[in-house]
């Protein structure tokens, strides 16, 4: 079963802040000391980002490529570089590549090419990874994201430099656990073993203006490229599986000062909230260093998130200018675009992210629900299809992120993997607005319909759900309730006021007043009036036969106090009393269950 | 400055001896007392014919078996092999595989136009089930899980794989002597060098040790070795044959080419192995030279040669032919350059109109290339790192892994090519060196391009000298790199060539041949191998067999 990869930056789990050694007193009072330090600061930040496109084959060879397959069991003469073996062009790479420029409001290369970027290393089996170098096939876009609400909303644009095409590298495994890592340093060379089934699969490398100021922009620039690729159907962008890989490049200089300070960059980045998080840690850490007077000490190196000890440490110190020795493909042709074909994408392209939340925006959803609808391109299509069968845009958002959402995270399913559909979820909500049903019954019946399907239709049929709304059909079935339970009765009158709620929880009456809310209810009248009244009679009425499926359903989580409270002041539902789990409490040990 | 390249049309006198008699070819009958097996004529300068369709000709009447004929050439092959070393590896199944050729012809079924065609593989060119190792030590007993695209078409049309010729590690030399594992000697003079890189799959050809063969020219190395060997070679069009298990050199340079006794010879198996292949993105989809079908029809490649027996006064009429002039300046021996205008008046004599082409970019292409073909080599020789295949050096750490594997992989040549190449890409040279380098190679192209509107082949010889003595260029490797200056060019032009025998100098016990390269214009095979044929059959005087053959090897 998938997990939901819908987490935007900021809904991922809370990790603890960033740490520093020391004891608890001196460490607040070095996070009030750092906090201030870093507002004389500006960071200076621009992302490198690596997604994997989900081509069905490799950049340049036939292999598919399966995340977790055993090593080197798809892998082919090209992909691992043995001799003789040639290159071809798998063209939904360049589909891809023009697909993202496109979508990042880049400039295409109607004429760009492949290059040979030379290093050593043995995930590399040709010793040249092929890439794009001086003509990259897109520069010039940039990246619209709406910043979450809690952390002070707000739009931000951030420029893209480039969109170059490339082949990834194999993986490094070592014989003793399997485990593998992305720089080592070998001093037992015999513990290296080399899994290429990664070697070949093709990337889109896009590389960002240093246009982020905080951990949190770089990390929500990340959520939205992340949301963009698989809006575009380009990547599944799984930051754990490795689709979507961001290298930062932090510097730091004080406010004012227009020269840029010395810049760090930082690998290992697992998850967006280790970007927020690994970003401040780093402008901390140099904000301090300059705060001592030690700037000296900021060196161009690449550093190590480290999850555990929630802090950066140096991975290797740049050793000069690595000498790539560049020079253009010469097993490749030149890629030619033409303004067909590109055309022909651009009009194919989705309703983007950033598109959809303007269009949300203007549909009077608030910005919540607009960045939590268009977070998931599933959960917006969702709520697409059901706002176009005619559903209210507020209701149907409420639902959607509810008890649908609600039941999604409980049942670890996604939107798609739910058996409901947009078109029932639309009619759900119809028969709730033309009140054919209650809104607890709807709730009922979106329950069945996200666990067993059906239709919202054939299940009020099948259960016989539809709403009673003739205030004397109410009234015949109260007195047939009451004198079905004479001893229940007797009891109440007794005193035992508290149990009220059988006899409101009979399901005959229940049905009437079930879960809508009270001020959507235009029976709510009616219905308190009966009971009120036969409250005042001191009618009390037992009801052993309420369906423990009702119970199930309609009783966790909810707020409601008292009956009496309810009753009392009259104007509220009273039937709602039966949602009230003190009730359900007594009822329970009472009617003996 | 592209103006000046071209010259109007001027008559050749300066290169013809006032005699108007310049024949210089070395008529010393070669001794035929022992001919290939299909070679049925009797006359000692009868013109060469086609082994292939003589073969054909002889299985299909049932005249002889595969078996038999593979036999006598695999005899041919271990007779010769001790003087020579042409080959690197011999395969166990050739008599297997005639038999099923004869199994199938015994059951009237169809066979390939290449049936019974014994073809020798140069090393650097993938086999399934025989080592590829490219001359290098790097690759000793390295068997591709894959054959080459061209030798599996070779194979899908019934050709034997007879073996894996030698050649200079990874295709850099002109000698095959810095093959890792043998020097391959001249079938006319085993003190001489065959030429290279290809020397093991034109020495094998020209001592008929096989039929035919596939080398690969980056350079020259295909039309070098033939040169100095007597045999065709032909260099197709860049993209015309699939390079794939063509282990690279340098990947915008290398093809696959064509060894063969005859230019009939050297174009079926062209035809069998070219054409547009998925799996090289730089082959042509450009239709075949020569059509071949794997059927019992013979090949339509013989109704556009023109037989000998055919020939009119001057088949060639109206045929222009430019004669590169910069190919006959200094620095090209004497005995080479009137035997190559002793072929240029041959050709006028069939009709053809000959002019002096200038190409002033032609001495630039020598650096251009070494510039070129290096970069991309040291690109293209990273993966021998002794990870995943090949000979791993034991070592402590990877840099040493690395560094080992490599120090005791390559030989000197290569080590060579790959700094100079590595230089040439660095941070702050490659401006000066690569960047310019391709920047003749545009002129070049251009200039070329030039030259054949106004004319239908070039000219020129396909060496400034014949073969030259094992040794006598190993210490000096300018010297040998400007031998390769007349085929240089036509790599970075990636035009088809076709070089064949066109006379002899002297040396060696019977004197040493000398090849004549014709360039034509991209795609336009079909022209050189009609002109080569037509030049073949014609020339008088010649017969281009090795004393080796001649020497006792029995038939």
């Amino acid at each position: 079963m998938k997990s939901t990869h819908t987490q935007t930056a900021t809904q991922e789990k809370q990790q603890p802040s960033p740490k520093i050694k020391s004891s608890p007193q001196s460490n607040q009072a070095k996070t009030r000391t750092l906090d201030r330090i870093s507002k004389e600061y500006e960071a200076i930040i621009g992302i490198e980002t690596h997604v994997q496109l989900s081509t069905l084959s490799k950049a340049f060879c036939p292999c598919p490529y399966i995340y977790g397959s055993q090593p080197n069991t798809s892998v082919c003469p090209i992909c691992m570089g043995l001799p003789g073996a040639l290159p071809v062009v798998n063209s939904k790479v360049v589909e891809f590549a023009v697909k993202l420029g496109l979508a990042l409001n880049c400039k295409l290369s109607f004429y760009s090419k492949f290059d040979r970027k030379q290093y050593f290393y043995p995930d590399l089996p040709k010793g040249y990874q092929i890439s794009q170098f001086d003509i990259p096939i897109a520069t010039g876009g940039y990246l619209d994201v709406d910043l979450p609400v809690e952390f002070g909303g707000g739009h931000r644009r951030f420029g893209i430099t480039r969109v170059h095409m490339e082949e990834d590298a194999g993986k490094l495994l070592h014989a003793d656990d399997g485990e593998y890592s992305q720089e080592i340093t070998f001093p037992i060379i015999y513990a290296l073993q080399v899994d290429l089934n990664r070697a070949g699969v093709p990337l889109l490398e896009i590389v960002s203006e240093p246009d982020m100021r905080t951990g949190i922009e770089a990390a929500e620039y990340a959520a939205e490229l992340q949301r963009l690729v698989r809006y575009l159907g380009v990547s599944n962008g799984n930051m754990q599986e490795g689709s979507l890989r961001c290298d930062v490049n932090v510097s730091i200089r004080p406010v004012g000062q227009s020269k840029f300070g010395t810049k760090v960059e930082i690998k290992n980045l697992n998850s967006f909230s280790s970007i927020n998080r690994a970003i401040d840690f780093e402008i901390a850490r140099q904000a301090l260093l300059y705060s001592q007077g030690k700037a000296d000490q900021i060196v161009q190196e690449t550093r190590l998130w480290e999850e555990g000890s929630q802090k950066t440490v140096t991975m290797r110190k740049k050793e000069g200018l690595a000498d790539y020795r560049y020079f253009p493909e010469p097993d490749l042709p030149e890629v030619i675009l033409n303004k067909e074909y590109v055309d022909s994408i651009q009009s194919s392209l989705p309703e983007l992210p950033e598109m959809k939340r303007r269009r949300y925006e203007e549909m009077g959803l608030s910005m919540q629900d607009v960045l939590f609808l268009a977070n998931d391109i599933n959960v917006a299509r969702f709520f697409d299809a059901t706002i176009e069968k005619g559903a209210d845009v507020k209701l149907a958002a409420n639902w959607i992120m509810g008890d649908i959402a609600a039941y999604m995270k409980n049942e670890k399913l996604t939107i798609n993997e739910i058996k409901l559909s947009a078109a029932e979820l639309a009619e759900l909500i119809a028969s709730i607005k033309g009140a054919t049903i209650s809104g607890k019954i709807g709730k009922e019946i979106l329950f069945e319909l996200m666990a067993k399907g059906g239709t919202v239709k054939g299940i009020i049929i099948e259960k016989d759900l539809v709403q009673i709304v003739d205030p004397s059909e109410i009234e015949k079935m109260v007195d047939k309730v009451l004198s079905e339970n004479p001893k229940q009765l007797e009891q109440y009158r007794g005193g035992k006021t508290k149990l009220q709620g059988f006899f409101a929880g009979n399901e005959n009456i229940e049905r009437q007043g079930k879960s809508r809310a009270a001020e959507q209810d235009p029976f709510r009248e009616i219905k308190c009036e009966k009971l009120n009244v036969l409250v005042r009679r001191n009618l009390v009425i037992m009801c052993h036969f309420i369906s423990h499926r009702t119970i199930k359903s309609d009783f966790p989580g909810s707020t409601h106090l008292s009956s009496d409270i309810c009753l009392l002041k009259g104007s509220r539902c009273c039937l709602c009393i039966i949602k009230s789990f003190a009730l359900y409490s007594v009822y329970m040990s009472e009617a003996g269950f | 400055m592209l103006s000046t390249l071209h010259h109007p049309p001027r008559r050749l006198s300066r290169f013809f001896p006032a005699n108007n008699k310049p024949r210089h070819f070395h008529t010393k009958p070669v001794l035929s007392s022992s001919q290939p097996v299909t070679d049925q004529s009797p006359s000692s300068t009868s013109p060469p014919e086609s082994q292939i369709l003589s073969i054909r000709h002889s299985l299909l009447s049932r005249e002889v078996t595969a078996t038999q004929l593979a036999e006598t050439y695999l005899s041919r092959l271990k007779l010769a092999e001790p003087q020579l070393k042409s080959f690197i590896h011999v395969s166990n199944n050739v008599l297997k595989e005639a038999q099923s050729i004869d199994d199938k012809i015994k059951r009237n079924e169809n066979v390939g136009p290449l049936a019974g065609v014994l073809v020798g593989v140069k090393d650097n060119i993938c086999t399934v089930d025989m080592p590829s190792t490219a001359g290098s030590r790097v690759l000793e007993n390295y068997r591709p899980p894959f054959d080459a695209t061209a030798v599996k078409k070779v194979k899908e049309f019934d050709g034997i794989v007879v073996g894996k010729t030698n050649l200079d590690e990874f295709g850099m030399g002109s000698t095959t002597e810095s093959s890792s594992f043998q020097v391959t000697a001249n079938p006319w003079d085993i003190s001489r060098v065959p030429g290279g890189s290809s020397g093991g799959s034109a020495a094998a050809v020209s001592a008929r040790q096989c039929v035919v063969s596939l080398g690969s020219d980056t350079g020259g190395s295909v039309r070098q070795p033939a040169s100095f060997c007597g045999v065709v070679g032909l260099k197709p069009t860049y993209g015309r044959v699939s390079r794939y298990g063509l282990i690279a050199y340098a990947s915008s340079l290398d093809v696959i080419g064509c060894f063969g006794s005859s230019v009939a010879d050297t174009g079926i198996l062209l035809s069998a192995i070219s054409g547009h292949d998925r799996l090289d993105a730089t082959s042509s989809k450009q239709v075949r030279v020569l059509q071949i079908s794997v059927s019992q029809e013979v090949p339509d490649f013989t109704s556009q040669l023109i037989s000998a027996a055919l020939l009119e006064s001057k088949p060639l009429k109206g045929l222009k032919v430019g004669v590169i002039r910069e190919t006959l300046e200094n620095g090209v021996d004497s005995g080479v350059k009137s035997t190559v205008l002793g072929a240029v008046s041959h050709l006028e004599e069939l009709g053809c109109t000959l002019s002096e082409v200038s190409l002033p970019s032609f001495s630039l292409g020598l650096p251009a290339y070494y510039i070129l073909a290096s970069s991309e080599s040291s690109s293209n020789l990273s993966r021998y790192d002794g990870v995943r295949y090949g000979n791993q050096a034991a070592a402590e750490d990877l840099n040493a892994l690395y560094g080992d594997s490599r120090a005791k992989g390559f030989g000197s040549e290569v080590k060579m090519r790959i700094l100079m190449g590595t230089y040439a890409l660095s941070a702050g040279y490659y401006d000066a060196y690569y960047k310019r380098a391709q920047q003749v190679r545009t002129l070049i192209q251009k200039s070329f391009k030039t030259a054949l509107d106004e004319n239908d082949i070039l000219i020129s010889p396909a060496a400034p000298s014949a073969a030259y003595k094992i040794g006598e260029k190993k210490n000096d490797p300018l010297a040998m790199y400007s031998g390769d200056i007349m085929t240089v060019n036509v790599n970075l032009a990636g035009l088809p060539a076709l070089v064949l025998p066109c006379g002899f100098v002297e040396g060696g016990p019977i004197g040493l041949p000398v090849g004549l390269q014709m360039i034509g214009a991209a795609f336009d095979e079909g022209k050189l191998l009609k002109v080569g044929h037509i030049f073949e059959q014609t020339l008088q005087g010649c017969r281009f067999v090795p004393p080796l053959i001649a020497d006792g090897i029995p038939q």
